[in-house]
């Protein structure tokens, strides 16, 4: 316990102390939440869809998720062999405690970064429905927040330096950002595509956070908690496998 | 009783061999130097002795206690100086070593006394509340081995904690090291490439080449082995004056990386 703890520790601390980073990665969240909000805002009104950044800030608050997620997770190749993981490594704790506190402090991270996305897009003109499902919101958060960092550490796990880390981003990171829902609804989807958004799971990251924030849904409630949380505990378990397989 | 007792280790990546049935043996308060040109094993050697990568073949015993089976018991009898640095960076150097202590449970009872003893033997006490990225290379080290000492360990291992320092800063450190391998019969295990620094320091001394080790002795016993007048030229003797070439790993570009970001700051 105290292993998984001052490990969650340390990446809560490392991330309050670098606040040039705090700042710098809302950049991107901010920039697609004006230029697509109010830039499609019309477009998506004429077509008798309503309010685009309504629809939108849930898949941008989503988007912020999921890349510092992915990106603590992948952050560990360096720390295994410039930082801390690697005194972690021959200190007498098992190695499922290790990879436990990196990826929930992680996810405490990634889920605290949506947050100030939600902040940021309340002052951008995002309205929350009601105030009642927040909590739920705050659930689905920390839900997107833990599967995309143990998906980000299973990954950091397999690959011995960065040079993999471009593919990653270009053939994972962002077809699951692009293919989910945050942008687009997933109604009367050409067949192709809605089979795609139906099989990733940040569709179901995208719809709990609409249902939870706005009441609008696409799959339900149920589903979306259900088949989040089952995934979290799979990818967790395939994290570690392959976390307790890494030889420095 | 020895300490640490290596026994027909052997290494294989694919269809390389990087360590060949390599055994030795290292006695209770020795300090043993691991010498070799680059790409000769000394890493992977140290890598197998302290549970970071399981041997091919062959077995290690600290303390003696298997590093396969009882790894956790292995891993409390050593204390650790990578050759990158294994710190966090974002911590203060206090909080470095509270870390550490809670990942080996170091009780709580006179933690922070013994937190300041060690920060001051290392001179950094009046640091402590540095963030460790402030730190010069030299003070980054001493900081590692003062958190290597803090769970009592019996084995001190130490992977070319010199390279890259400055001649004051490396002879402060041996002389912290050879204080505690006198006062606390602390057993020293190096490695490096200055062969005038393990002449100076070490009881003896073990030269692999190609995976196997090809001598071993005090360095009295080397040089007249091969009739030089210096270690290094004993070890040239031995090991050949060619240059060896390493073809670069995964670690090598981040290591050029990690020196890119430092120059930019």
């Amino acid at each position: 316990m105290s292993t998984i703890y001052i490990l969650w520790l340390r990446q809560i601390k490392r991330y309050l102390r670098s606040r040039s980073r705090i700042i710098g990665s809302l950049g991107q969240p901010l920039l697609f939440l004006l230029a697509l909000g109010y830039g499609f805002g019309p477009v998506f009104k004429n077509a008798g869809q309503g309010n685009y950044i309504q629809f939108l800030a849930p898949g941008i608050i989503a988007m912020s998720i999921l890349f510092t997620s992915i990106f603590t997770g992948v952050e560990m190749i360096w720390d295994r062999q410039f930082g801390f993981l690697k005194e972690t490594l021959v200190a007498p704790v098992s190695r499922f405690n290790i990879m436990m506190g990196r990826v929930l402090g992680g996810a405490t991270v990634a889920a605290f970064q949506g947050l100030i996305v939600l902040i940021i897009s309340i002052l951008a003109g995002f309205r929350i429905h009601h105030w009642q499902s927040f909590p739920l919101a705050i659930l689905f958060m920390l839900l997107i927040a833990l599967l995309f960092t143990a998906l980000g550490t299973a990954i950091a796990s397999m690959l011995e330096d960065f040079q993999g880390f471009q593919l990653i981003m270009s053939f994972v990171v962002m077809p699951i950002y692009f293919l989910s829902g945050a942008i687009f609804p997933l109604a009367n989807l050409p067949v192709v595509l809605n089979y795609i958004t139906r099989v990733n799971p940040l569709s179901y990251g995208v719809d709990g956070l609409r249902i939870a924030l706005i009441q609008q849904q696409h799959f339900n409630v149920g589903l979306d908690l259900f088949l989040l949380s089952a995934l979290s505990i799979l990818l967790v378990a395939f994290g570690s496998y392959l976390f307790s397989k890494i030889q420095v | 009783m020895n300490i640490i007792e290596a026994s027909n280790l052997t290494k294989t990546f694919g269809d390389f061999t990087a360590v060949n049935n390599v055994s030795f043996s290292v006695g209770q308060g020795e300090i043993f130097a691991f010498l070799g040109p680059n790409g000769a094993g000394k890493s992977t050697t140290i890598k197998m002795l302290t549970t970071l990568l399981k041997p091919t073949k062959g077995e290690v015993l600290l303390n003696g206690k298997n590093s396969l089976t009882q790894q956790d018991e292995v891993r409390k009898t050593f204390g650790i100086v990578f050759q990158d640095p294994s710190l966090d960076e974002e911590l203060t150097a206090y909080e470095n070593m509270k870390f550490h202590a809670v990942l080996y449970k170091v009780s709580k009872k006179g933690l922070d006394e013994k937190i300041k003893s060690l920060l001051e033997f290392v001179d950094l006490w009046d640091r402590k509340d540095s963030l460790v990225k402030q730190f010069s290379g030299g003070m980054k080290r001493r900081l590692e081995i003062a958190r290597g000492l803090l769970h009592h360990p019996r084995i001190l291992f130490l992977d070319e904690p010199t390279l890259g320092l400055d001649p004051q800063t490396r002879n402060h450190l041996w002389s912290y090291i050879k204080n505690l391998n006198q006062t606390e019969q602390l057993t020293v295990f190096l490695t490096t490439h200055y062969m005038e620094e393990a002449e100076k320091i070490a009881d003896r001394i073990a030269i692999i080449d190609h995976g196997k080790i090809i001598a071993q002795g005090t360095a009295e016993e080397l040089k007249a082995q091969t009739q030089t007048a210096s270690l290094e030229e004993a070890f040239l003797s031995l090991t050949g004056h060619a240059i060896r070439e390493e073809g670069a790993t995964g670690l090598d570009r981040m290591r050029e990386m990690r020196q890119r970001r430092a120059g930019r700051r």
